[in-house]
């Protein structure tokens, strides 16, 4: 996928050895958070419910790749192993995985796939704006400023479809505030602090998640409401462990459908 | 949501040197906004264009294909229409 930049941004944070190790695990975070959602996006190719929505989900899942290939690239420089994008793509398995929970659920009918997106794209869109604007190391704010303009649009997309389908039909209705009330519990996981994010506040890398969460149940809120759709309490159980590690069932399926080619043929190109 | 299938779109898209919105085709839609936003995923993909106009193509009056004898054949040969024995500076730019 991805090569080592030859002529890349002077960034003291790669060749820090002491932030080393929670920087690479942050790094495989946004990486995989957009691989593991740009490939549940993808299984939608040929599938939609009209040609103009496939369309715009395979573009979204397009995008979402293309981030991976940076986040991923550039973990692979902290690394320092010698490992690109595709290794940690492709050569990985699901325990040393770092997306949240609720980017490898199954991907629903087209409410839970919308909703969900919305839901990340929400988060995604403070994340990146605050990471373009003020990330200490000048190689995520590169990333972030590239991945920001398309994460705009996604954004835009699914607030639009998540309000048309909230405030649509009864059918169409009840399957939102279904799909809402699923995913709701797995929203908790983007907020959660841990060893890696405070590391990563301290480094002046990336922002303080508290202060994410509060722009984000605003801007969140906001949508549903139009959407008429009823957020469930905030504060509420949280399904945590993605970011460690520790995964639902439905990782394993992802893996092996994507790195079976790999797997199977080392080395495989086209 | 009902089996109705949405409305038909025409699409035209300014290029990025282009100086007229040229057609590029249709696609369905609900309503204009969501037809902008299909058209901009269904054929800007390669930043071909830099604007957007969507119009429903029930609104488009065109003209009849068994009346291109009487609407166009008396045009031809009077080349005196064509502005072509002008010269035009290169100062004027694009006609």
């Amino acid at each position: 996928m991805s090569e080592m930049p030859t002529n890349a941004t002077a960034d003291a944070a790669v060749t820090d050895q002491a932030l080393q190790p929670a920087f690479f695990d942050w790094l495989c975070r946004m990486g995989d958070n957009a691989l593991v959602l740009g490939h549940r996006t993808s299984e939608w190719c040929g599938h939609g419910p009209v040609l103009e929505e496939d369309i715009a989900l395979a573009n979204t899942a397009l995008d979402l790749i293309g981030h991976t290939q940076m986040w991923l690239g550039l973990a692979g420089e902290v690394e320092g192993k010698g490992r690109d994008a595709d290794a940690l793509a492709y050569l990985r398995d699901a325990m040393k995985f770092r997306n949240f929970l609720l980017v490898e659920l199954p991907r629903g009918d087209m409410a839970v796939t919308m909703m969900r997106e919305f839901l990340f794209d929400a988060y995604h869109h403070l994340l990146l704006a605050w990471l373009s604007e003020n990330s200490s190391s000048p190689r995520v704010s590169e990333i972030a400023a590239k991945a920001l303009k398309e994460v705009s649009y996604h954004l835009d997309r699914a607030s639009d479809i998540v309000v048309r389908l909230g405030d649509g039909t009864a059918e169409s209705h009840r399957r939102m505030q279904d799909a809402l009330d699923l995913l709701w519990p797995y929203t908790g996981e983007m907020f959660t602090s841990d060893e890696v994010d405070r590391a990563m506040v301290t480094a002046g890398i990336a922002p303080d998640l508290e202060m994410l969460r509060s722009k984000w149940e605003a801007s969140v809120r906001d949508i549903l409401e139009e959407a008429t759709l009823k957020a469930p309490d905030p504060g509420g159980y949280a399904h945590l462990g993605g970011k460690q590690g520790r995964h639902t069932e439905h990782l394993g399926y992802i893996l092996a459908e994507m790195q079976f080619l790999q797997r199977a043929y080392p080395g495989a190109s086209w | 949501m009902s089996k109705k299938e949405w409305p038909l779109w025409e699409v035209f898209i300014r290029g990025q040197h282009g100086l007229n919105h040229r057609h590029v085709g249709s696609l369905h839609a609900p309503d204009a906004e969501m037809a902008i936003n299909h058209a901009r995923d269904v054929y800007t993909r390669r930043r071909e264009g830099v604007s957007i106009w969507v119009v429903p193509s029930k609104d488009i009056t065109a003209s009849s294909p068994s009346e291109k004898g009487p609407l166009f054949d008396p045009a031809e040969s009077k080349t005196y229409r064509h502005p072509t024995f002008f010269d035009i500076p290169d100062e004027v730019g694009k006609m």
